[in-house]
């Protein structure tokens, strides 16, 4: 078993005739990921390396059942492509793309509430991936293996990062999860651990938090209530300076507010074990 | 984009809220003139930070001479790590009420947020520590704005009932910037009751959202660039790079934001301080991997650099001859220090030690042989 991503996923792309796109698609196809459709409006009809492509989401999930969507489309549209998706039946959506207005995904947010079946990973994130199984944005399979780690992260190559020192050390991941960057974003690291916490397949939990916000400690109060997992948490940016964005639209400390300081302190206090360095993950989730 | 107080007031002017009449003056003498026109005025620094009161950058004049004399002590201060480049003289409210009234995005609720206080003329933060109760809230919904009863719901919660027929259009004003300027912050700080019963904008905040400027063209043309960025931000953002001046010495290349900032703490660990935060992204492309040194190495006090590279679709031996390209182009004999993993690492590892770059094992390690190189 694991979360989100399983063997009965089907995803189309938005956005698949790009060329992140059509790159990335190509390397979920190699991974045994069930792509089943593209959507580009104005293409329907043609194909790109044997996968369909469609005008609408609508008669790609009509044509193929797809039940998940991978979003490369340009910040402009992307946000309404994230609505088609969620109107048309699409239960995860995966929206990769950097640089969405913040008052779209404000909206965004205001019309899933009438979808409550939809989940949204994302935006400004690179996807998720369940090892032997498939994936769905651009997490490189190479350094995953199956196994009962759950890593749920805001940033990218540190999910990459975490990923690689695990496997290299023989723990395997259940599933890989990055919720994204940005300040106003889909599934939060509770919604994610939620879902760890009932996979049976998962044994093991490495949280990935960064300054900005305050969902690490929403996290940590949920762990911190009770949960069968092993976990261990890393934040980064214990260093930024206050007011500056870090990279990240979301990693920003205002005032006293969305410090690694308060994040590393409500884990603690949760009593799950922080690791001070990316290299001390391994360490802490390994007994003795 | 933050816009100073005198560019906000003339874009909420442009919404319909009311503000003082005001003139901008970049030395005493247009003090002195805005004086003469308008009366009595506050001269007030322009620059993007709060507090400017408590810091002196804010002074009463009543006369023409009081003015420039203001002016003149205003004018090239420091404030809170901005050089003050000029003043706005406002004409003087005669003031009975000060309400605080803001909008801000709501992370926690992943909305915005519409706060309402008859405690104004402080900072909200500060209010919200110390009496969160005089804090009337409103998360409006995105689609169709505030409503007229919503809002005067809120303004009785607020205890400013007696004003709400007045603040309700105001507040649907204010919102506007919003939907049309993609605003994240939308600030009236205090907004003043005057003596008469008039509500009037006596500071202004806006700040909007970056990722929209694409289409708010306008708004950007006007108003990007007049705030003074650091020289070397200026510099990587001329090259669209993510790049943050710190104070440091030692000079920083990571690809992906949280990798980055994660290297930036590994630093502090070692002893040692980063000069900046360098994000290049996922790819690592050599001319990006140049760019981003060049304008690193401008930097007198960089006395090292460290580049933390994790290579996922990138191959670490592109990578590594990337990063000896840039260096010789820009004949760099700082102490470099480099940190590659992931995919074909020992074949990158190796490219880096024939020219003469001992790689560092891991992140920590790199950080501490770069903090010993740079002391």
């Amino acid at each position: 078993m694991a979360i989100l991503l399983t063997d009965t996923t089907r995803v189309l792309i938005q956005g698949m005739t790009g060329r992140e796109g059509s790159f990335h698609t190509g390397q979920m196809r190699l991974m045994g990921t069930k792509v089943v459709a593209g959507v580009t409006p104005g293409k329907g009809g043609t194909s790109q390396d044997e996968v369909p492509i469609f005008d609408t989401v609508a008669e790609a999930k009509a044509a193929t059942h797809a039940n998940a969507s991978g979003i490369f489309v340009p910040p402009p549209y992307a946000a309404d492509a994230i609505m088609e998706s969620a109107a048309n039946g699409i239960e995860l959506i995966v929206c990769m793309t950097e640089g969405i207005p913040i008052q779209d995904m404000i909206r965004v947010k205001g019309f899933l509430s009438d979808f409550p079946g939809v989940r949204l990973l994302g935006p400004n994130c690179p996807g998720l991936l369940t090892p032997g199984v498939g994936k769905i944005g651009i997490i490189p399979q190479r350094f995953s293996k199956p196994g009962g780690v759950g890593i749920v992260a805001r940033s990218g190559t540190l999910t990459y990062e975490t990923m690689a020192a695990l496997t290299a050390a023989g723990m395997g991941q259940s599933t890989v999860v990055g919720i994204g960057g940005d300040p106003i974003n889909g599934m939060s690291f509770v919604d994610v651990i939620r879902l760890f916490e009932a996979d049976p397949a998962t044994t093991h939990l490495a949280i990935i938090g960064e300054i900005g916000g305050s969902d690490e400690e929403r996290a940590a109060e949920l762990v911190g209530a009770g949960s069968r997992l092993k976990a261990v948490a890393f934040i980064s940016g214990r260093t930024a300076p206050e007011g500056k964005r870090m990279g990240h639209a979301g990693a920003i400390v205002s005032g006293n507010r969305g410090t690694a300081k308060s994040k590393e302190e409500a884990f603690r206090a949760a009593g799950v074990a922080v690791a001070e360095t990316t290299d001390q993950i391994v360490g802490l989730l390994t007994p003795d | 984009m933050k816009l100073l107080e005198y560019q906000a007031k003339a874009v909420l002017a442009s919404l319909g809220v009311p503000i003082p009449p005001g003139r901008t003056a970049s030395n005493g003498d247009e003090a002195a003139e805005a004086c003469r026109e308008l009366g009595p005025v506050a001269v007030k620094a322009q620059v993007p930070v709060g507090g400017r009161g408590k810091a002196g950058g804010i002074k009463l004049a009543q006369s023409p001479e009081e003015a420039r004399a203001a002016a003149t002590a205003i004018i090239g201060m420091d404030l809170k790590g901005f050089r003050v480049p000029l003043v706005y003289c406002e004409a003087a409210l005669d003031i009975a009420q000060e309400i605080y009234l803001g909008f801000t995005v709501d992370r926690d609720h992943r909305n915005n947020i519409l706060m309402l206080s008859a405690k104004g003329g402080i900072d909200i933060e500060e209010v919200a520590e110390t009496s969160s109760d005089s804090i009337a809230r409103l998360h409006p919904d995105p689609w169709r704005g505030p409503l007229d009863f919503e809002l005067n719901q809120l303004a009785f919660a607020a205890g400013l009932g007696a004003h709400a027929r007045a603040l309700v259009p105001l507040i649907k004003k204010l919102y506007r910037a919003i939907p049309e300027l993609d605003a994240v912050t939308a600030e009236i700080n205090p907004l003043v009751v005057t003596r008469d019963g008039q509500l009037i904008a006596g500071d202004a905040k806006l700040e909007t959202d970056e990722n929209a400027a694409f289409r708010q063209r306008a708004l950007e043309e006007r108003y990007a660039g007049t705030i003074a960025l650091d020289v070397f931000e200026e510099e990587a953002k001329k090259r669209n790079l993510t790049y943050v001046s710190l104070d440091g010495e030692v000079g920083i290349i990571g690809n992906g934001a949280g990798l980055c900032m994660g290297t930036l703490d590994l630093i502090e660990r070692a002893g040692g301080s980063a000069a900046n935060f360098c994000d290049i992204g996922g790819g690592a492309r050599a001319e990006v991997v140049e760019n981003a040194l060049a304008v690193i190495l401008m930097n007198p006090r960089v006395r090292g650099v460290l580049i933390n590279i994790f290579g996922g679709i990138t191959r670490g031996d592109e990578v590594a001859r990337g990063l000896i390209a840039a260096r010789d182009n820009l004949h760099m004999n700082l102490p470099l220090v480099v940190r590659l993993s992931g995919t074909n690492e020992e074949e990158g590892r190796e490219i880096l030690k024939q020219n003469g770059i001992e790689p560092g094992a891991n992140g920590w390690e790199a950080a501490q042989r770069i903090v010993a190189l740079t002391r």
